[in-house]
C-alpha cells in the first residue's frame, strides 16, 4: 500500500513519453477555472497524457489554527465559518461538539435535532455546489444553474435562520443561539418535498448521458485498499466501496435515532462517487424529514457557564462533514483560551489521493478528478 | 463596369454589414436562449431586454488594451485572428440567400453575391484556411495552454473535415453540381429536401458542423475548464473579439450550408406539394433565415445540454464512427443512384 | 521522563471525584517549574483536569509484552484512548498496531503536534488511528524535543505524507525517512514555524511589512 505514493514519485522520473519526446510541464492553477480556488497542480504531460502530478497548496493559508489559540473558546466559531465556506454549518458543529465533549456538557434534544436539520441541509447544499461545479468542469453547464437554484432555497432558509447565507454561525458551545423562526419546519419540508423531483432532473441530464458516462466511468479509480491507505474519507472513501460514515460509526447528536442508509460505490471511479453523492443528498433529505417530524420542544441551550473554561485535557472529535471526516483536536490547559485547536480537514487528506488517481489519465480527466474529490481550498489551506 | 464592380461592391458591403449585425446578435441569441434554458434571464441591463448588449460588448472590447505576451511571435500573433476571420466572412459570397432578383437601374441584382460553379468546393477550401489562424494563434502565443488548445483544434478540424466532405459528396451525387444554386434547384426538382433523401449524410454533416465550429460538446480547443480558454487564452481586446466573431460567423456559415444543402435553401417545405403552395407567399429569403435560425438554435441547445467530450473520445467518434459511416453512405448512395438511374 | 511529568502536577486538586488518582494529563502538567507562563498562572488557581483514567486493553497489554518499556502510559480521557510511547519504539509499535489481530488500525486519521515550550521535550506528536475492524480509535502520542528527528510513518500509512509535512511546516519537527519533507502550507522562504508557542501572531507580517513597505506594522 505504501507503493501508492511511490508510484507517484517514480512517475516523475520514468520518461516513457511517446517518441521519446521531452515532457511538457504545465501549471494548472493557482488561477485556473477548474481548480476550485487557488489550488495549483503541476502536471507532467506527454502530449495530453499525464505522467505525474505534484500538488502545491497553501495559497489561502490564513493561520486558522494559530488564530484559535488567541481568542476565547467562543471566538473561534466565526473564524471556522471561513474554513470550508460551502459548508460552514458543519465546521461549527464539529468544533462545538469537540468543546462540549471536553466540557462534558449534554445539549438539549431540541438543539440536537435542529443542529442535525441544519447540517444535513448544509450537506445537501454542499453536494449541490459539488455537483454543479463538477458537471461544469466536464462541460455540462446547465446543471450548474439548476443546482444553484435548489441551493438558493436552502440558503434562503439559512438566511432567515442564521442571518447569513454563507458564513453561518449560530451554533454555540452548549446548544444554539436562536430558536427557529415561524414557518421554519414548513419551509424545510417544502424544500424536501420538492427535492426528489430535482435530483431526478439532474440524473436525467447526466446519469444516462453517454458523454457523461464516457467522461466519468473508469476515470480516477481508487480501489478500497488504496483509499484506506491514502486516508481519504467521506464520499470518496464510500465511492470506493468502504462503508464508513462517522454518523453511523460514532453517532453524534441524535443520528442514532434517525434512520438513513450509507450509499457505497463498487468500482471507486468518478461515476461511482457521483452516484454516491447523489444518493447522499437523498439520504440527507430523509434525515431532515425525520428530524423535523421528531423535533421536540424544549430549551435550545444546555447548562454552560458564561465563561467557557473546559478542564485541562485533550479531545479529538470528528464529524461527518460533506467532504469527509472533519476532526477537531482541542487541547485545553484549563483556561478560557484553547491551548491548541488542530483541525483535521477532510479535503486536505483527500487531495493527497489526486496524484495517484491522475497518473496515466488525460488532461481533461485531471479536471474531472479534481472535481470528484470535492475540495474546498479554504479548508485545505486553513 | 457597373454590373461587374459597383453592384457587387455594394452587395458585398451590405451583406458584410448585415452579417456583422447577425454575428453580434448571434451572441445575444445564444446568451438569451442559454439563459432561458438555465432558468435565468441573460443580459437585461443594456437597452430593453438587453438588446444593446452586443454593441456594448463590441465597444468594450474595442477599447480594451491589446496585450501581446512577452516572447510571443508578434506579427503572427497579431495576424492570426484575421486569418481566421477573413475566410469565415468570405465564404458568404457564394451562399445563395434566395434566387429572387430585382432590377436596380436596369441591372439585375440577386440576393447572393456570386454563383460559382465550384461553389461548395470553394466553401470547403476556404473554411479549411480558418484552422490556420487557430493553430498560428495558439502557437505564436508562446504559452502552453494555447499550444495545447491549438493542437487539439488542428487535429479536430482536420479529422472532422473528412467526414464532413464525404457527407457533402453524398449530396453532390444527387445534385450533380457543385454550384450552390444548382444544389437548391436540384432539391426543387426532386421535390424533396436532401435531408430526407440523405438522412445519414445530414446527421453526419450536422455533427461535423458542430465539431468544425468548436462548439459544445466538441469545444475542446477552448474547453474553459481544462485549457482556460484554449487557443485564445492570451488574446484580449479586439483581437479576441475577432476570434469570437469568426466563431459565430462560422456558426452562421455552417448553418447556412446545412440549410442550403440539406434543407432546400430558400425553398419552402415540400415545394412540389400543391396543397402547401401557399407557403410560397413567404419570401424565400425568410425561409432561408428561418432554417439558419433553427440550426443556430440547435447549436445553442446542444451547448446547454451536453457535457464535453474528452480528446480521445472525440477522435474516436470522428475516425471510428463518422468517417466509416460517411464513406459507406457515399458508396451506398452511388450504388443506389446507379441502380435507380433517372 | 514520565516520572518528571507526574512530579510536576498542578497544585490544584482536580475537582472531578473519580480522578482522585493523579491525573495523567500531560498538557498542563509538563511545564518545568520556575518558568510559569501566563496561562500557567491562571492554571494554578483555576484549573481542573478532565477525568482521565488508566486504560488497559488487550492491545496495550500486547504492546507492553512485545516491546518492553515502549509504553510510557495508557489512559482514557473523555472516552478516548491514548497510548503514550517512547520515541525510539515508535515505528515498531506502529507496525504492530497496524498489523495486529486484536485491533488492526489500518487507517491513520490524523497526525498533529502540540507545543509545550517550557517542557524539556517540548512537543507532543499525536497520531490518531482508526480500526475498521473494531470500529475503534486510539491515539498514539510521543514526546519530542526541539531539534529531535523522529521516524516517519509514511511507509506504514501513506496518509502521513502531507500530515507530517504539515507538522514539519508548523512546528519544525523533522521526520526521518519521509519521501518529500518540505513546507506544505507556507512558502519555501518562510522563517520560523508558526504554531510554536513562541511564534508571535503578527511576527512574520510585521517583518514582511518592515522589509517591503517600510512601515512599522501592518495591523
Amino acid at each position: 500500500m505504501a507503493d501508492v505514493e511511490e508510484k507517484v514519485i517514480t512517475a516523475l522520473h520514468d520518461h516513457d513519453t511517446f517518441l521519446d519526446s521531452s515532457e511538457l510541464i504545465i501549471n494548472m492553477g493557482p488561477q485556473h477555472p477548474a481548480t476550485h480556488g487557488v489550488y495549483r497542480v503541476r502536471l507532467h504531460l506527454d502530449g495530453e497524457k499525464v505522467l505525474g502530478a505534484e500538488s502545491y497548496i497553501g495559497y489561502l493559508h490564513r493561520g486558522v489554527e494559530k488564530l484559535g489559540e488567541h481568542g476565547d473558546y467562543r471566538h473561534y466559531g466565526p473564524i471556522l465559518d471561513r474554513m470550508d465556506y460551502v459548508a460552514s454549518v458543519s465546521n461549527n458543529l464539529g468544533y462545538c461538539e469537540a468543546v462540549e465533549k471536553l466540557l462534558g456538557v449534554q445539549i438539549p434534544p431540541r438543539a440536537q435535532y435542529l443542529r442535525v436539520i441544519l447540517t444535513e441541509l448544509q450537506r445537501i447544499a454542499s453536494h449541490l455546489v459539488w455537483l454543479g461545479t463538477h458537471a461544469m468542469d466536464i462541460g455540462a453547464m446547465t446543471i450548474f444553474l439548476y443546482c444553484f437554484r435548489e441551493r438558493e432555497k436552502i440558503l434562503n432558509i439559512f438566511e432567515k435562520y442564521f442571518g447569513a447565507r454563507l458564513t453561518t454561525n449560530s451554533f454555540r458551545i452548549g446548544g444554539l443561539q436562536f430558536d427557529t423562526y415561524d414557518g421554519f419546519e414548513a419551509e424545510c419540508l417544502d424544500f424536501c418535498n420538492d427535492f426528489p423531483r430535482r435530483i431526478a432532473e439532474y440524473e436525467q441530464i447526466l446519469s444516462d448521458n453517454r458523454i457523461w458516462i464516457g467522461r466519468t466511468r473508469g476515470i480516477g479509480i481508487l480501489k478500497a485498499e488504496d483509499a484506506i491507505a491514502l486516508g481519504v474519507t467521506g464520499p470518496v472513501l464510500r465511492g470506493s466501496g468502504v462503508k464508513f460514515d462517522i454518523r453511523k460509526a460514532f453517532p453524534y447528536e441524535c443520528y442514532a435515532d434517525l434512520d438513513f442508509d450509507i450509499p457505497i460505490g463498487e468500482m471507486g471511479d468518478t461515476y461511482d462517487r457521483y452516484l454516491v453523492r447523489n444518493e447522499e443528498m437523498r439520504q440527507s433529505r430523509r434525515i431532515v424529514m425525520q428530524a423535523i417530524e421528531k423535533l421536540p420542544d424544549g430549551p435550545i441551550m444546555g447548562k454552560v457557564t458564561k465563561v467557557i473554561r473546559p478542564p485541562a485535557g485533550e479531545v479529538y472529535h470528528a464529524i461527518e462533514a460533506p467532504k469527509g471526516e472533519l476532526g477537531f483536536f482541542v487541547v485545553s490547559d484549563g483556561t478560557t483560551t484553547p491551548y491548541r485547536t488542530r483541525i483535521r480537514p477532510p479535503s486536505f487528506v483527500n487531495l493527497q489521493a489526486l496524484p495517484p488517481m491522475v497518473r496515466g489519465q488525460l488532461v481533461a480527466d485531471v479536471v474531472a478528478i479534481i472535481g470528484t474529490i470535492d475540495i474546498v481550498l479554504g479548508e485545505i489551506d486553513r | 463596369m457597373v454590373e461587374y464592380f459597383l453592384i457587387p461592391a455594394v452587395q458585398i458591403l451590405i451583406i458584410f454589414l448585415v452579417l456583422l449585425l447577425f454575428v453580434a446578435y448571434a451572441t445575444y441569441l445564444e446568451r438569451k436562449v442559454v439563459a432561458f434554458m438555465q432558468v435565468r434571464l441573460g443580459p437585461m441591463r443594456v437597452g430593453p431586454y438587453g438588446l444593446l448588449q452586443p454593441i456594448a460588448d463590441a465597444v468594450k472590447l474595442m477599447f480594451k488594451e491589446d496585450i501581446v505576451p512577452a516572447g510571443a511571435d508578434k506579427w503572427i500573433f497579431m495576424f492570426a485572428p484575421v486569418i481566421t476571420m477573413i475566410p469565415a466572412f468570405t465564404v458568404f459570397s457564394v451562399i445563395p440567400f434566395s434566387d429572387s432578383h430585382t432590377t436596380v437601374f436596369g441591372y439585375p441584382v440577386h440576393l447572393y453575391i456570386t454563383d460559382v460553379n465550384v461553389g461548395i468546393l470553394f466553401v470547403l477550401a476556404l473554411s479549411s484556411i480558418g484552422v490556420f489562424g487557430i493553430i498560428l494563434g495558439g502557437w505564436s502565443s508562446n504559452s502552453k495552454y494555447p499550444l495545447l488548445g491549438s493542437l487539439r483544434s488542428a487535429a479536430q478540424m482536420v479529422s472532422y473535415e473528412v467526414a464532413m466532405g464525404f457527407a457533402i459528396v453524398s449530396v453532390l451525387i444527387y445534385s450533380r453540381s457543385l454550384s450552390m444554386i444548382d444544389i437548391v434547384n436540384a432539391q426543387k426538382d426532386m421535390g424533396w429536401w436532401f435531408a430526407v433523401i440523405q438522412p445519414i449524410g445530414f446527421f453526419i454533416y450536422l455533427i461535423c458542423g458542430v465539431a468544425e465550429t468548436n462548439r459544445a460538446p466538441f469545444d475542446l480547443p477552448e474547453a474553459e475548464s481544462e485549457l482556460v480558454a484554449g487557443f485564445h487564452t492570451e488574446y484580449s481586446g479586439f483581437r479576441f473579439a475577432i476570434y469570437f466573431m469568426a466563431e459565430y460567423a462560422n456558426m452562421i456559415l455552417i448553418s447556412s450550408i446545412a440549410a442550403t444543402l440539406f434543407w432546400g435553401g430558400w425553398l419552402s417545405p415540400f415545394p412540389n406539394v400543391k396543397a402547401l403552395s401557399f407557403l410560397q407567399v413567404v419570401p424565400g429569403v425568410v425561409w432561408f433565415f428561418l432554417k439558419v435560425f433553427f440550426f443556430m438554435y440547435l447549436y445553442i441547445w446542444l451547448r446547454a445540454t451536453l457535457p464535453r467530450f474528452r480528446y480521445d473520445q472525440l477522435m474516436r467518434v470522428g475516425w471510428k464512427y463518422l468517417i466509416p459511416i460517411s464513406i459507406g453512405n457515399v458508396i451506398l448512395t452511388a450504388v443506389l443512384r446507379l441502380y435507380f438511374r433517372t | 521522563m514520565p516520572d518528571e511529568i507526574k512530579k510536576d502536577q498542578p497544585e490544584s486538586k482536580p475537582p472531578a471525584p473519580d480522578s482522585a488518582k493523579p491525573a495523567a494529563t500531560p498538557p498542563p502538567a509538563g511545564h518545568a517549574p520556575g518558568h510559569p507562563s501566563v496561562s500557567e498562572k491562571k492554571l494554578a488557581t483555576k484549573a481542573a483536569a478532565a477525568a482521565s483514567t488508566p486504560w488497559t486493553s488487550p492491545l496495550v497489554e500486547e504492546i507492553k509484552k512485545r516491546f518492553q518499556g515502549s509504553v510510557i502510559e495508557s489512559h482514557t480521557m473523555v472516552g478516548q484512548n491514548v497510548i503514550i510511547l517512547e520515541t525510539p519504539s515508535l515505528i515498531e509499535v506502529c507496525k504492530f498496531v497496524r498489523e495486529n489481530e486484536i485491533m488492526p488500525c489500518d487507517y491513520l486519521v490524523d497526525v498533529t503536534a502540540v507545543d509545550y515550550p517550557s517542557r524539556e521535550k517540548r512537543f507532543d506528536v499525536v497520531y490518531v488511528l482508526h480500526s475498521f475492524k473494531m470500529n475503534e480509535r486510539v491515539r498514539l502520542k510521543i514526546y519530542v524535543a526541539d531539534n529531535e528527528t523522529i521516524p516517519s510513518v509514511t511507509a506504514i500509512w501513506p496518509t502521513a505524507n502531507w500530515l507530517e509535512r504539515e507538522v514539519f511546516d508548523m512546528f519544525g519537527i523533522k521526520f526521518s525517512g519521509h519521501p518529500d519533507l518540505k513546507r506544505i502550507l507556507l512558502p519555501e522562504g518562510w522563517k520560523g514555524h508558526p504554531l510554536r508557542k513562541d511564534y508571535h501572531l503578527q511576527q512574520m507580517d510585521d517583518e514582511w511589512v518592515k522589509a517591503n513597505l517600510n512601515i512599522e506594522t501592518g495591523q
